[in-house]
């Protein structure tokens, strides 16, 4: 994207053929992301996702909630709404039961979705409320400066455990398939293909579907862990990821800098939260209910 | 435009003010609510629930109340009437949500049944504890439009002027009922559709690429409204943005930003304004109350004239914005304000800071639990006019 920065250079013309421009908003390049972090890149996964459903682009909508991931929706060129902090997923259900027409994307980060909106995430996965959550875990509160988070594993220092982290990480794959979700896959950013083919299947998804990203923070995570850049962090998730499509999730926890369990875990059907108002109330009032669709 | 019969429960009823409340939402369309319980409101959404499958629109029960005042703004966006319902405690964890729904323009309308504070209080006891948390409860500056029944018939009429004020003004618009105005019950007569007047979204019909989210002219501060699935391809944040909605967190964009959101409201206060006055032409002492306070006010009113004092009532329907100007012009002729409140002393500080010093300000306070008794506010009218 840098190279749109300057709207006079010859680069510009060449970004003009990237086939995930037209799904961003021109006229909010540059974007604040750090150099390495690996957001952008989940970003450009999910716009050939958008690029390769064939959805009626004015049909999906993108919330976020805030933090550094928090920034994704304000660079979609979809209708896309920033909300509060961990308030992402509630906005995201009154929007879609005000018209189930519409897709729903939450695009946001580990502490926004999982530390301050933990219960709505729980909740919305239990109800099966038919949304597609996409979780940038990198593993720290990057815009405030690299706090621990509730992904944080065993051991790297963060600046609110200045002697290293002590505290037990969440196993987020675990966590939504033991709350209902339809859907659960996990990607880091050096799988591009594997994580754009995940959110394809998610955007056509009924249900709850939810999809982690690995992805570095090089600026405060690795550095601050004396880890290298974002292409060292990258390295390390291509040697240590192993694919294991079907993998139970209660096995798929993260340690530090430890193995990486990748691939889609769960994938099953149950009626959308709509899906079964509409159907108890058919059942219950009859010929007085219309379906309710918007 | 008139009210859709679908929602119209059109008759004579003998409910409590929760429920009229609930019917005044339906009448005036509103069609999405995410509630969370909370005494005394409870039965406010109770009703919605039980109505809305027939009427057509969505009742959810959401996991705290955080989640309800969002939720509400998401249907906002996705193109339907909406109202948030609680009470204290509930109320201060949707403060964050009061600023978004604010700078956001999102119409909505809060109902606050107030109930007996701090903390968990007296969960069934009436208080009007909330009138300055509704105010400035929410960080960063910003303004409501605050409206007080006092009787089940007005919860419904004032709910539905609550709705069409939402969406004239794209500000968040409070009813304050509270624990007593909510549960009393009294004859409450529903018009017909046809004689409800109901004011629409301001609906842009600007194509996409001409329309921008939050556009104005300098004759209308009110930006016009679209949705998500229209194409317009909008951008909504809580972060202090241009016309188009983007990010732009300069102070010359803050202070057009916010100077124009405040305005709103400060600019058209004359027109928004609504106080019911009764015999202060000429009174010596003015009695300003609210809410149910106002119905033991009149009695006490009552029996002080037939003791000879000249005394006039002043009932806010409206609370925010106050009515500062009226209050000064009162202040001309009368010699002390008497302000009884189910509170310590809220808007009885908005008095004195209106009047200023030209006459005197009496508070009459209550802690809350129950109403005030007559002869509280007799004798502090029968005090003032010595």
């Amino acid at each position: 994207m840098s190279l749109l920065m300057d709207p006079s250079s010859e680069e510009l013309e060449f970004g003009m053929d990237n086939p995930v421009l037209p799904f961003l908003r021109k006229d909010r390049i540059p974007h604040i992301w750090c150099p390495g972090c690996g957001i952008g890149t989940s970003v450009n996964s999910f716009c050939r996702a958008l690029a390769d459903s064939g959805m009626d682009l004015d049909q999906i909508a993108i919330v976020s909630g805030i933090g550094c991931t928090g920034r994704t929706a304000g660079y979609l060129n979809l209708d896309s709404f920033h909300t509060t902090h961990g308030r992402a997923i509630p906005f995201a259900t009154g929007l879609k039961l005000a018209n189930p027409k519409l897709k729903v994307v939450v695009y946001s980060g580990d502490g926004d979705l999982t530390a301050i909106g933990g219960n709505h995430f729980m909740h919305a996965a239990r109800r099966n409320m038919d949304l597609m959550v996409v979780c940038v875990n990198n593993f720290t509160y990057g815009m405030t400066g690299g706090q621990v988070a509730p992904t944080t594993p065993l051991g790297p220092t963060q600046t609110t455990m200045p002697l290293g982290n002590f505290e037990n990480g969440f196993n987020l794959p675990f966590l939504a398939d033991a709350c209902g979700a339809v859907y659960v896959a996990r990607w880091t950013v050096y799988h591009v293909r594997q994580l754009a083919k995940a959110m394809k299947e998610g955007l056509h998804k009924k249900g709850f579907v939810f999809i982690e990203v690995m992805a570095p923070c090089p600026t405060l995570y690795s550095r601050r862990n004396r880890l290298g850049d974002g292409v060292d962090q990258v390295k390390y998730y291509k040697e240590k990821s192993i694919i294991k499509n079907g993998a139970e999730t209660k096995d798929v926890g993260l340690t530090y800098q430890g193995d990486i369990t990748v691939g889609k875990f769960v994938d099953r059907d149950r009626p959308t939260w709509l899906d079964s108002m509409n159907e108890h109330f058919g059942k219950v009032l009859g010929d007085k209910y219309q379906t309710y669709g918007g | 435009m008139h009210a859709d019969p679908k929602g119209v429960l059109t008759g004579v009823h003998f409910i409590d003010g929760d429920h009229a409340a609930c019917e005044g939402a339906l009448a005036a369309g509103c069609r999405f609510v995410a509630g969370y319980p909370i005494t005394p409101s409870t039965e406010i959404v109770e009703r919605f629930a039980a109505r809305i499958p027939k009427v057509g629109g969505v009742f959810i029960q959401m996991e705290d109340e955080l989640a309800a005042s969002i939720a509400i703004q998401g249907a906002v966006w996705g193109g339907k009437k909406v109202m948030n319902v609680t009470s204290g405690p509930g109320l201060s964890l949707m403060m964050e949500h009061l600023g978004y729904a604010f700078i956001t323009e999102t119409p909505c309308v809060w109902i606050d049944v107030q109930r007996c504070g701090p903390s968990t209080g007296i969960p069934t006891g009436p208080a009007q504890h909330d009138m300055m948390q509704v105010k400035w409860g929410s960080h960063g500056d910003f303004q409501i439009i605050a409206l007080c029944p006092n009787s089940p018939q007005e919860c419904f009429d004032l709910t539905v002027r609550a709705f069409n004020m939402a969406e004239t003004w794209r500000v968040p618009v409070f009813l304050m009922m509270d624990e007593v105005v909510g549960h009393m019950t009294e004859r409450v007569d529903i018009p017909k559709a046809e004689d409800i007047e109901v004011v629409d979204r301001k609906w842009t019909t600007k194509r996409p690429g001409e329309y921008k989210v939050y556009a104005t002219t300098p004759e209308d501060m009110v930006p016009e409204m679209t949705k998500a699935g229209e194409g317009h391809r909008i951008h909504v944040t809580g972060l202090t943005h241009n016309e188009k909605g983007y990010p732009d967190m300069s102070v010359p964009s803050q202070e057009k930003l916010l100077g124009r959101l405040i305005g709103k409201i400060t600019g058209n206060a004359d027109k928004l304004v609504d106080i019911r006055e009764d015999q202060t032409e000429g009174a010596d002492v003015v009695v300003v109350s609210y809410g149910i306070t106002s119905r033991v006010a009149s009695a006490a009113i009552e029996q002080a004239r037939a003791k000879g004092v000249k005394v006039g009532g002043a009932r806010l329907v409206i609370a925010w914005p106050f009515p500062a100007k009226r209050m000064q012009e009162l202040a001309k002729t009368a010699k002390v304000f008497v302000v009884p409140e189910m509170n310590m002393g809220q808007m009885v500080q908005e008095v004195e800071r209106a009047v200023a010093g030209a006459a005197k300000v009496v508070p009459v306070t209550h802690p809350g639990g129950s109403v005030h008794d007559v002869e509280t506010i007799l004798s502090a009218i029968m005090e003032a006019s010595r």
